[in-house]
């Protein structure tokens, strides 16, 4: 058992981990370390579009589903959902409505994560590759890469990728041995959070003020311009072709747990070499910490990470040995989320953090549903609240409430309880920082400069 | 009015879209590339040529926050703020930028060089803090470096 174990609920979840038999890096091994991209020619000769050879050979769409399900993908965008079983709810057959649409959600604007602009610049082709793949297997003709307006080098390389695959007829052609073709485009958006919402993204990519939608109906039977559409993660479509190519053991072997495949896991914060690193599923917190980024700079103390984005709950020493998967969060503790952490040191006053990623929220809500529109920027105030020292136990207590306020359900998206997850586990993690702001009348550690004050 | 080559450019955006709503962003953005920002004449001449209201346009230039609906610098920075910079210490880079040039975030030098922004995070959080000068992202940016990076856009 972990040293320092605090939560009694929880068993060591070690029992189930299994060394990976395979310590290949399919998705990142050929990324030039100079940041250069890797163009066609360098792409096809290290084994790239092999993958659709496969499907002239007499692989149909859905032999190429149930690789996926037996792979056991699950998405890389922070919610893991099963991506099999995602797509069995696009209709099929001859009877199905025509076009379908395949939309790549490259709109990482997640605080913390940088994973799909890595793979983005260094192998834009994995992209498209992927992309016809999963278009393939959904017999969507269509495509689109739904990239966040920031990521300037990634339009660039993705713009040549798509041209050169275009002239090679990789796109636009039927595929060899099949009847099917796709084609691809690229979107760049202007910016803002929601967009990665795949309902609002659809919103976005339509032209339209870029809210959520009601749902059901679901985007995988009506979504962008009222046609069957999957919207996908980008490091997740980067999976499809090698899941293709090696089969489903090859791709378990890969994990240390149930969940199959590698994961890009990023670390940023005060940590020696803050970085990314493709490993395989389940590896733990502590080794990313420590072998991987080198521990915490010299003189700084960990005090606990958010394990992937700002919408995922605090980890603290004791839940260090956890395999980072989708499946082995108990519920109490959190989510995966986008397995890019940030790691939050005794230097840094937990109440600040929480006010930026907040701040972050309060900002980049959409507006359109009241208790996100209103109650975000009242959580903002009352964290200030702290920060400068006027806050009471009253605050405390409300600052609670909201975490119930804003639970899934009272809202009409997933932004504002994810907003939740960081300041609900904060609030049990760090108690008493929070009752310190209190008893102390300013922020223990307020010989930091204030934060920006965006939204005063 | 829209001109001859700026309508040319905008029908070749539209190319890739089953309906001309669908490239309001486009459209928006490379009317802002060549004009600097989304004036209300701008709106107007978005609006008709997608054949929407006004309002409509607004409602999506509005949004975004690489859309700009008050007039900018020749060039923009955009300071990313959010979690993994704030730790590294960006407030320190934008406390170099208003001492130095004079202005805070939202503001524009008064030789209309340059503006400064706040933006969400750039997807950099490794080599933080990051800024982003007009398409060019900058790591690990320390109040002095600020200067000559700052230095290099005219």
């Amino acid at each position: 058992m972990a040293k320092g174990w605090r939560w009694g609920s929880l068993r060591p979840p070690t029992s189930n981990l299994k060394p990976a038999s395979n310590m290949e890096r399919p998705l990142t091994q050929y990324i030039h370390p100079d940041g250069t991209p890797r163009l066609l020619r360098e792409y096809v000769q290290n084994s790239g579009y092999r993958s659709l050879q496969r499907l002239a050979a007499g692989m149909a769409p859905k032999d190429v589903q149930r690789l996926v399900v037996e792979a056991g993908l699950r998405g890389r965008g922070g919610g893991g959902f099963p991506t099999g079983n995602k797509w069995s709810f696009v209709p099929m057959g001859p009877d199905a409505p025509k076009p379908k649409y395949i939309v790549a959600n490259a709109d990482e604007m997640e605080p913390g994560t940088f994973k799909d602009r890595i793979l983005m610049e260094g192998d834009p082709h994995g992209l498209v590759e992927g992309m016809i793949m999963a278009g393939y297997a959904l017999d969507a003709e269509v495509g689109y890469i739904f990239l966040r307006g920031e990521y300037h080098l990634s339009a660039q390389r993705l713009t040549r990728a798509i041209a050169d695959a275009y002239a090679a007829g990789y796109l636009g052609k039927p595929l060899p041995g099949t009847t099917f073709r796709f084609d691809l485009h690229l979107h760049s958006s202007a910016g803002r959070y929601i967009c990665g919402e795949e309902t609002a993204l659809i919103n976005a990519l339509e032209g339209k003020r870029a809210t959520p939608r009601a749902k059901p109906p679901y985007p995988q039977t009506v979504g962008l311009w009222g046609q069957p559409t999957i919207v996908q993660n980008v490091e997740t479509l980067y999976n499809l072709p090698h899941i293709v190519n090696h089969d489903s053991a090859w791709y378990h072997s890969l994990s240390r747990t149930q969940d199959g495949g590698t994961k890009i896991y990023g670390v940023s914060g005060r940590v020696t070499r803050p970085g990314w690193w493709e490993l395989p599923l389940g590896t733990t917190a502590r080794e990313l910490l420590e072998q991987h980024a080198g521990g915490m700079l010299q003189g700084v103390r960990f005090r606990g990470v958010l394990p992937g984005g700002i919408s995922t709950a605090f980890l603290i020493e004791g839940h260090l040995d956890l395999p980072l998967d989708f499946s082995s969060f108990p519920a109490q503790v959190g989510r995966l989320g986008t397995g890019t952490m940030i790691v939050l040191d005794d230097h840094t006053c937990p109440v600040g953090f929480v006010l930026n990623l907040e701040r972050f929220f309060a900002r980049e809500s959409c507006g359109w549903c009241t208790p996100c529109r209103e109650g975000l920027p009242w959580v903002v105030r009352l964290l200030q609240s702290f920060e400068e020292g006027c806050a009471t136990n009253d605050d405390l207590a409300l600052l609670d409430m909201h975490t119930k306020w804003f639970a899934p359900g009272h809202t009409f998206c997933g932004l504002a309880p994810g907003a939740m997850a960081p300041l609900q586990s904060a609030l049990h993690y760090f108690h008493d920082d929070f009752e310190r702001h209190i008893s102390l009348g300013r922020c223990p550690w307020s010989n930091k400069p204030a934060q920006l004050r965006v939204l005063a | 009015m829209l001109s001859d080559t700026e309508r040319r450019e905008l029908e070749d955006a539209l190319k890739q879209y089953p309906d001309k709503r669908s490239g309001t962003i486009d459209v928006l953005l490379i009317l802002q590339r060549r004009r600097g920002w989304i004036s209300d004449d701008s709106l107007l001449d978005i609006a008709q040529f997608l054949e929407m209201t006004c309002e409509d346009v607004d409602s999506v230039a509005t949004f975004y926050n690489l859309i700009f609906r008050k007039p900018v610098g020749r060039h923009v920075a955009f300071l990313c703020d959010s979690i993994s910079c704030w730790i590294r210490g960006c407030d320190q880079v934008r406390e170099q930028l208003k001492k130095h040039y004079d202005i805070d975030l939202g503001q524009t030098t008064r030789d209309g060089r340059l503006t400064v922004l706040p933006i969400a995070c750039l997807g950099h959080c490794e080599r933080a803090p990051a800024m982003m000068i007009d398409q060019d992202v900058y790591g690990e940016v320390t109040p002095e470096k600020v200067e000559s990076i700052v230095e290099k856009y005219k």
